[in-house]
């Protein structure tokens, strides 16, 4: 080995390593942020500068002019996986006298014995955001909307509170023989439907999905066909509008009478 | 005989033990989403499953045995013993404890993340602190190489490194670096949602830090194959290493070619620009180099014995060499598998083919060829080559060694083709399921039943080796000769300063991290409006 000292400019190996590797970086920056793009764009979209930039991955801001509204009111809750998930004791309670007013519908302890949704253990943040969307007008109802006017929005998470805290029915499928339905368990990846239980119980629970074991069919149902037809647009993501379009009949049949089915005495639970 | 070989050992021991249980979760996740089962209707098992499977075989099984085998060239290509024993075992401790605290939430089905993490996806705590004490434990053993490297240098000094040691020395270097990039993403990223400090996460930051880590990480599993290529297997055929500068340029190639390429990984995602794609696709065309010069160096030195045992001819000399002899046999088969991966990976790397393939099955056949296929047989003919020299004991069935290296090459062909032809079909990655009643996917039933089949051949070679290495521990007493590596041809007697150190190397490794990634890093630290919610797993009710 030789005596020289290494970081010095006679050091070929030095110099031959530092000037290839600066010279591919140089040829592939030039190649990839300047001439492939340039020739790309070469019809003008604007300066040079521009064309660098936008290789680099600099975003460009769209113009907020002009913006593409939808026809109807959307939905301006934003849930994230932490949203209302702890509550104290004074919000129940304090929801718990709230709550008096719809327990003709949904049941004294939040099981209805009709076609009105089970409130009972539902997720806080579910019935907040939908008590919201009543009163912003982004879920249409002809019962709910007026009935939630004058809430405010300690009001809602009172409620939310409240009716989280009850015991919920629990997921009752007598028939154990019986497979899921595909839709519930499967989906149809192929039609883009994830499975109903990914995100509802039974498989996994997501963020803002509600529970949906022993809620009446024909609620259910109606709830499907509303985001199929776009009735219902309170899905921020057109998550459920999505699935629902691509849903058969009969696959709407199946998963509303899977999730409703429950204890012939869960009324009086 | 080695004097630390109780650490060995236990360093491979264990991650051939973890092998094995990683191999059975592979072979019941491909069985039980083909047509040959029916459904399990919970895609929770399967990603449960293909958590632990990934985070073994990526993180604890490599890692364990680039450990071991460092140990081992340590001792026997310094010829002295380790330096630093007690610190070695707190390593190997770390690593352990880190596994344990890793694979409990996994097992509970709290992390089923998979192990490129998938932020936004969020698992228990534990899981990432425990890859975090993993990864710790291995930079101690990086620290020991570096230190036993010095102390070598000092009581000789002027003469050049063995070439082992070089490479293993290199390995560590490049994975300290590359590890990098998972460790701010963990740390920095991760963790803090994970323990509810936080709610929001950069995804597509997390996945260009990760995209650090996971291109060099391959590189850094296939150093002991490299090694075993260039230092064992001309020794074991009776040969020697046609070139010794050659295998430096390749691994010192290699220290400064793996890190700025790993954009390659996320050309289909949105926050990096196409030039920054460009560059990298421009560099991973590099790290054919290496490998290329490798391969010519290695089938050079095969040639040397296929000559002086009387082969003749362009490719006589193939069909004289000792093919009963199951290193011949292991890099032979490790080759062809090299071949048709690496070919794969050129695909891979050409940021327009890649639209074609990406995040199909032909990915997950593409690192199973290359890691499970031409690297892992290497660890097994590394295993085979050393185990006498850490036991004191025969290892004695040539026959049963060539079988089960056979089984391997086969099981490992018959899984990841039909893997690479579904994958050109449309076959997407990651999936728990498939429809395979629906005509669409119906093309694909036969080659996914086909895989299957080649998954459980896996399983029974996996199972002959770990009884192979068990009975090696209680066959006959033997006494070894020293454990050696190769000589070279034309020994080393004067190298350039540049072939027997690493400053340069580093300091270009580090110098092209930072022109390649810091940009798009930077980019996307600069904007506060690239955090997405985080979405917690696990917490069905």
């Amino acid at each position: 080995m030789t005596n020289e000292p290494f970081f010095s400019l006679k050091n070929p190996w030095l110099l031959g390593s530092v000037a290839i590797a600066a010279g591919l970086v140089a040829i592939t920056a030039a190649s990839g942020l300047i001439v492939l793009p340039y020739a790309q764009t070469a019809a003008g979209i604007g300066n040079i500068w521009d064309v660098i930039c936008s290789a680099a991955g600099v975003p460009k801001r769209q113009s907020a002019a002009n913006p593409v509204l939808p026809a109807f009111k959307m939905s301006d809750v934003i849930v994230t996986s932490t949203t209302l998930s702890r509550s104290d004791r004074g919000s129940v309670q304090r929801g718990a006298t709230l709550a008096q007013q719809c327990a003709a519908c949904h049941g004294p302890v939040g099981v209805s014995s009709t076609d009105f949704p089970n409130l009972a253990g539902q997720y806080a943040v579910v019935i907040y955001k939908e008590l919201r969307d009543f009163k912003s007008g982004a879920r249409v109802g002809a019962v709910m909307a007026p009935l939630a006017q004058p809430l405010s929005g300690e009001d809602m998470v009172d409620l939310a509170a409240y009716y989280a805290s009850l015991p919920r029915l629990p997921a009752y499928h007598p028939e154990q023989q019986m497979p899921a339905p595909r839709v519930v368990v499967n989906g149809s990846p192929l039609r883009d439907i994830a499975p109903c239980g990914a995100c509802h119980g039974s498989l996994d629970h997501k963020a803002g999905s509600p529970w949906l074991d022993g809620q009446p069919e024909a609620y259910l149902k109606a709830q499907l066909q509303d985001f199929k037809s776009g009735t219902r647009h309170n899905d921020a993501g057109q998550q459920m509008r999505n699935v629902a379009r691509a849903m058969t009949a009969a696959e709407i049949d199946a998963a509303a009478k899977y999730y409703s089915s429950r204890p012939a005495n869960a009324q009086t639970q | 005989m080695l004097s630390s070989r109780r650490l060995i050992l236990a360093h491979f021991w264990l991650a051939f033990a973890l092998f094995g249980l990683a191999l059975i979760l592979g072979a019941w996740q491909m069985f039980v989403r083909s047509p040959l089962h029916v459904w399990i209707s919970d895609p929770e098992w399967y990603y449960r499953s293909l958590t632990a499977h990934g985070t073994v075989m990526a993180y604890v099984f490599p890692t364990l045995v680039a450990m071991g085998f460092g140990y081992a060239i340590t001792e026997s290509a310094l010829d002295r013993p380790l330096i630093g024993l007690r610190w070695a075992w707190l390593g190997f401790v770390l690593v352990v404890v880190g596994a344990v605290t890793a694979m409990v939430p996994v097992a509970l089905g709290l992390s089923s993340v998979l192990y490129t993490f998938y932020p936004p996806l969020i698992g228990n705590p534990f899981y990432y602190i425990g890859l975090v004490l993993a990864v710790v434990g291995s930079w101690v053993w990086v620290a020991l190489m570096a230190v036993n490297l010095h102390a070598w240098k000092r009581d000789n000094p002027g003469k050049p490194i063995p070439l082992a040691m070089f490479a293993n020395v290199a390995g560590s270097y490049l994975w300290a670096w590359t590890a990098v990039g998972a460790a701010i993403e963990l740390l920095l990223q991760i963790l803090p949602v994970a323990l509810g400090l936080k709610s929001t996460i950069d995804a597509g930051l997390a996945r260009v830090f990760f995209s650090w880590t996971l291109h060099a990480i391959v590189y850094f599993w296939l150093m002991p194959a490299y090694i075993a290529y260039y230092t064992i297997f001309p020794r074991a055929i009776g040969g020697k290493l046609y070139s010794d500068t050659m295998a430096r340029i390749s691994f010192v190639l290699f220290l400064v070619v793996a890190m700025p390429i790993g954009i390659h990984h996320v050309f289909q995602d949105p926050q990096v620009g196409a030039g920054f794609k460009f560059i990298h696709s421009a560099f991973t065309a590099l790290v054919t180099l290496p490998t290329l010069l490798t391969v010519f160096t290695v089938c050079a030195s095969a040639e040397i014995p296929g000559r002086l045992r009387g082969g003749r001819g362009v490719v006589g000399w193939v069909a004289a060499l000792p093919w009963g002899n199951p290193i011949m046999l292991a890099v032979a088969l490790s080759f062809v598998m090299l071949g048709f991966g690496g070919a794969g990976g050129i695909i891979n790397m050409s940021y327009q083919l890649d639209t074609a393939i990406h995040n199909t099955q032909w990915i997950t056949g593409h690192f199973h060829l290359i890691f499970g296929g031409a690297i892992v047989i290497m660890y097994f003919a590394i295993a085979y080559d050393l185990w006498p020299h850490l036991t004191g004991r025969a290892l004695a069935s040539y026959r049963l060694m060539r079988l089960q290296l056979w089984l391997w090459f086969i099981g490992m062909i018959v899984t990841t083709f039909p893997w690479h032809y579904v994958g050109l079909l449309g076959m997407p990655r990651r999936m728990a399921y498939f429809d395979f009643a629906n005509p669409a996917l119906a093309p694909e039933a036969l080659w996914s039943s086909l895989s299957v089949i080649g998954g459980f051949i896996l399983l029974i070679s996996g199972a002959l080796f770990l009884a192979i290495l068990l009975r090696g521990q209680t066959d006959r007493r033997i006494v070894p000769e020293a454990y050696r590596f190769s000589t070279a041809l034309h020994a080393p007697l004067s190298i350039p300063a540049a072939l027997n150190g690493y400053e340069l190397w580093v300091a270009l490794m580090i110098g092209l991290t930072v022109t390649n990634y810091g940009f798009p890093i930077g980019q996307l630290l600069a904007r506060g409006d690239t955090s997405v919610p985080a979405v917690y797993v696990g917490t069905r009710q």
